[in-house]
C-alpha cells in the first residue's frame, strides 16, 4: 500500500533538509535506504505504532530547540575503567576520545571508512532492513541513509573493557544522526556504554550481530537534559547459545522513543531488554519492543518501569512473536508504571503472537500509585514522607535496575536515579 | 508519658464514631494492657495515637511527654519516641531490611537534632539485636517482610523497636498468627526492653501474652471506651469467663 501524498511530501521536505553523506562503502546502503524512506514515507500520528507518541518533533524539518543542561554531577560512567568514544553533537571529539584499540576489537568510524570494510559493508543497513518487517520503523531507514558518523566494531574475543560511547550536548539546536554497527564473532564478549543526550534532536541507529555464543551487554543513560529530543533504534540479531542484555535508564527528555528490534535466529539464545525512565512534567517516553522468535528454545525478557508524575507521559508497545518452529520458546513481559499523581499517564500496548504450540509466553502490565500502607509504615518508623516516598519509588523501579548484571553499572545508574529523585521532591 | 483525655474519633469517609472518649493515662516503667472484643476500637486507639490516615479526631487530647500527638506528623510522632509493633507489619518489596532500619534509625536521630549512627556502628547493634530475636543474616538482607513467616513478620517488629528506642511502644495484636515459642520469643524482646523510662500498651485478644508480658494495668475496651480497669487478675477474668459478664456488669 502506498503511503498517503501527504506523508510523501513531509518525507521529501525532510530528506531535502538533510545533506547524503557520499564516497565510500556504505553508499550503495545509503541509496538503498533513501530509496526505501521515499516509499515508506516518515512516521504520522496515523500510523499503528505511532498513535501514543506524536512523531512530529523527531521528523520535522526544524530541529526543536533543547537547552543545555550545566551538570556538577560526575558523567554517570566516570568510575568505569572503558574505552571512552566521545561525540559532541554528533561529531567525533579526538581529543576527548581514547585512541580506538583494544585487544580483539577493531574499531572504525563511519565517517572515516572510505576504504572497504568488508565486514562492515555486509552489515550496514542489513538488520536495519530486516527490522522494517512487519512494522515499518522509517527513522531508522533515515538514519542508515543520513548518519553522518558512528561506530564500526568488530570483536574477535572477550574484550577487556567496556567501550563508552559519551555523547555530549552543547549547542541549543544541535541534530545528531550517528550508526552504530556492532559485530562480534562466535564466543566474542562486548559491553557498550552510551551516556548523554547527544544533541537537541538525536537519531540513532545500534545494529548488533550477535554470532553463535557470543554475548553482547548493553548499558545507556540518556543525560539529563530537560528538552532533548531521542529517537532511537536497536537492531540485533542473534546466533545460538548466545546472548543480548541491554538495559537503558531514561531521566528526563521531552520526548524520547526508543525501539528495540531483536530477531533470534539460533536455537538457545537469549535476550533480555529493561529500562526505567523518570519524568517530571514535560516529559514523553516511548518504548517499543519487538522481539522474534525463529528458534527454539530460547528465552527472551522484557522488563519496563516508568516512574510519571505532573502529566508525564509513558508509553510501551511490546511485542513477542513466536514463529512457527520456535518450540520451547520462553517469553515474558512485564511493563509498570508508577504515577506519582492524577496527571500523569501511561499507555501500554503489550502483544504476543504465537504460531508454535510448546511454549511459555506471559505479559502483565500495570499502572498504580504509591502504595499508602507501605508509606505509612516507613513513616511510622521516622522516615519523613519524601524520603520514605523515594525509599518506595526506587524499590519499584528495583525489579528492572536489577536485570543489569554488573554491580558497578547497576551502582551507577542507581545514583542517578537517586540524584534525580532528590531533585524532584514534590 | 501517654496521656490520652476524652478522645473521639471517627472515620474520615463515614459519619461513625469508633472511639468514644478514651482516657488512659500509661506512666514511664509501666505496662498497660487493652483487651477487647473484636470492634471495641483497640486497633483504631493505635493507629491514632501513630497518625494513619483516615480517621477524624473530632475532640479529645493525646499527649506523649507534654507533646500533642495529634498536631503531629507520623515521623515527627516516632522521632518524639512513639513506636507501633503492627498487627500486620506491611510488605515492602525492593527495600531491604537493613537499608530500611539504618535510615529509620538515623532519620529519627536527626529529628532529634542527634548524630547520625555509622554503618560500623549500626551493623554491631543490629547483629546483636537480632542474635536475641533469632533473626538471621538473610532475614535482614531479604525486603522487609517479604516471604516472611507470621512469626518473623513480629520477631522484625521487636527488631526495629530494639533499634529505634523508643520512649512509648504500642503492640497492637503483637500475638495474633503466633504459635507458643514464637509468642515467647516476641515476649522475651519486649521484656528485655522494659525499663524505668520507657511505657508500654499491649493491645490484645487474649490472656496468654500477658502470661509472657506481665502488665501492670489491664484495661478493658467496649465500644470505643474503656469500661474497667484493674489489675492482671482481670485479664484472667477475661480469660476465664469472657467479655459478656464484665460487659453485663459495667453496663
Amino acid at each position: 500500500m502506498a503511503a498517503p501524498a501527504e506523508k510523501l511530501d513531509a518525507t521529501e521536505a525532510r530528506i531535502a533538509a538533510l545533506d547524503l553523506p557520499q564516497g565510500g562503502w556504505a553508499d550503495a546502503a545509503r541509496a538503498d535506504a533513501l530509496a526505501r524512506l521515499r516509499a515508506m514515507g516518515l512516521p504520522a500520528r496515523r500510523d499503528e505504532y505511532w498513535r501514543f507518541t506524536r512523531p512530529d518533533l523527531l521528523t520535522q524539518v526544524e530541529t526543536p530547540a533543547a537547552a543545555v543542561v550545566v551538570s556538577d554531577e560526575a558523567p554517570v560512567f566516570s568510575e568505569i575503567d572503558a574505552l571512552r568514544i566521545v561525540f559532541n553533537d554528533g561529531v567525533f571529539d579526538p581529543e576527548a576520545s581514547d585512541p580506538l584499540a583494544m585487544d580483539y576489537l577493531k574499531i572504525d568510524r563511519l565517517a572515516e571508512a572510505k576504504t572497504d570494510i568488508h565486514w562492515a559493508k555486509s552489515l550496514y543497513g542489513q538488520l536495519e532492513t530486516n527490522g522494517q518487517t512487519p512494522v515499518a520503523r522509517p527513522l531508522g531507514t533515515l538514519n542508515t541513509a543520513f548518519a553522518t558518523d558512528g561506530i564500526l566494531i568488530h570483536v574477535t574475543g572477550k574484550a577487556p573493557r567496556p567501550i563508552n560511547l559519551v555523547y555530549n550536548h552543547r549547542i541549543e539546536t544541535s541534530e545528531a544522526i550517528l550508526h552504530h554497527v556492532i559485530k562480534l564473532d562466535p564466543g566474542a564478549d562486548l559491553t557498550v556504554l552510551e551516556t548523554g543526550p547527544a544533541a537537541a534532536r538525536f537519531n540513532k541507529v545500534m545494529e548488533v550481530d550477535v554470532a553463535d555464543t557470543a554475548a553482547f551487554h548493553h548499558v545507556r543513560a540518556q543525560g539529563r537534559d530537560h528538552e532533548r529530543h531521542a529517537a532511537t533504534h536497536i537492531f540485533a540479531r542473534l546466533g545460538t547459545e548466545s546472548t543480548f542484555k541491554s538495559f537503558t535508564l531514561t531521566v528526563n527528555g521531552r520526548l524520547t522513543r526508543n525501539d528495540c528490534v531483536i530477531e533470534l535466529t539460533g536455537d538457545d539464545a537469549i535476550a533480555h531488554v529493561a529500562g526505567a525512565c523518570v519524568g517530571d512534567g514535560d516529559f514523553h517516553h516511548d518504548d517499543t519492543v519487538f522481539i522474534t522468535h525463529d528458534a527454539q528454545r530460547c528465552e527472551s525478557r522484557q522488563v519496563f518501569k516508568k516512574v510519571l508524575r505532573n502529566g508525564a507521559v509513558g508509553v510501551f508497545q511490546g511485542k513477542i512473536l513466536v514463529k512457527a518452529g520456535a518450540q520451547k520458546t520462553d517469553g515474558y513481559q512485564i511493563s509498570q508504571s508508577l504515577l506519582l499523581d492524577g496527571d500523569s499517564q501511561f499507555l501500554a500496548k503489550p502483544e504476543l503472537e504465537i504460531y508454535a504450540d510448546d511454549v511459555i509466553c506471559s505479559h502483565g502490565s500495570t499502572s498504580g500509585a504509591i502504595d499508602e500502607e507501605a508509606l505509612f509504615y516507613l513513616r511510622s518508623r521516622g522516615l519523613p514522607s519524601d524520603i520514605a516516598t523515594d525509599l518506595l519509588t526506587l524499590a519499584f523501579l528495583a525489579e528492572a535496575v536489577e536485570e543489569i548484571e554488573d554491580e558497578g553499572l547497576r551502582g551507577a545508574l542507581v545514583e542517578q536515579l537517586e540524584g534525580w529523585l532528590e531533585r524532584h521532591r514534590g | 508519658m501517654l496521656t490520652i483525655k476524652d478522645l473521639h474519633v471517627k472515620l474520615e469517609e463515614e459519619d461513625k464514631e469508633i472511639l468514644k472518649g478514651v482516657n488512659l493515662e500509661v506512666e514511664a516503667g509501666k505496662v498497660h494492657a487493652i483487651m477487647g472484643p473484636n470492634g471495641s476500637g483497640k486497633s483504631t486507639l493505635s493507629y491514632v495515637l501513630s497518625g494513619k490516615d483516615g480517621y477524624e479526631v473530632t475532640s479529645g487530647t493525646a499527649m506523649l511527654e507534654g507533646q500533642d500527638l495529634l498536631e503531629m506528623e507520623p515521623e515527627e510522632r516516632a522521632a518524639a519516641g512513639l513506636f507501633l509493633a503492627f498487627q500486620y507489619p506491611v510488605e515492602i518489596p525492593g527495600v531491604g531490611n537493613m537499608t530500611f532500619l539504618r535510615t529509620a534509625v538515623n532519620a529519627q536521630r536527626k529529628a532529634r537534632g542527634e548524630e547520625e549512627m555509622s554503618a560500623a556502628e549500626f551493623l554491631k547493634v543490629v547483629r546483636a539485636r537480632a542474635k536475641e530475636l533469632k533473626i538471621d543474616a538473610d532475614m535482614l538482607k531479604r525486603p522487609v517482610n517479604v516471604g516472611f513467616s507470621g512469626g518473623e513478620k513480629k520477631r522484625n517488629e521487636i527488631l526495629q523497636m530494639a533499634m529505634l528506642e523508643p520512649k512509648m511502644c504500642i503492640l497492637d495484636e503483637t500475638d495474633s498468627g503466633l504459635d507458643v515459642d514464637a509468642m515467647k520469643l516476641v515476649a522475651e524482646g519486649v521484656n528485655a526492653l522494659r525499663n524505668a523510662g520507657r511505657g508500654f500498651l499491649v493491645i490484645t485478644h487474649y490472656q496468654r501474652l500477658l502470661d509472657h508480658i506481665r502488665p501492670d494495668v489491664v484495661h478493658i475496651m467496649a465500644d470505643g471506651r474503656i469500661v474497667k480497669t484493674g489489675g492482671p487478675e482481670l485479664a484472667l477474668e477475661v480469660e476465664n469467663n469472657g467479655y459478656t459478664d464484665i460487659l453485663a456488669e459495667v453496663a
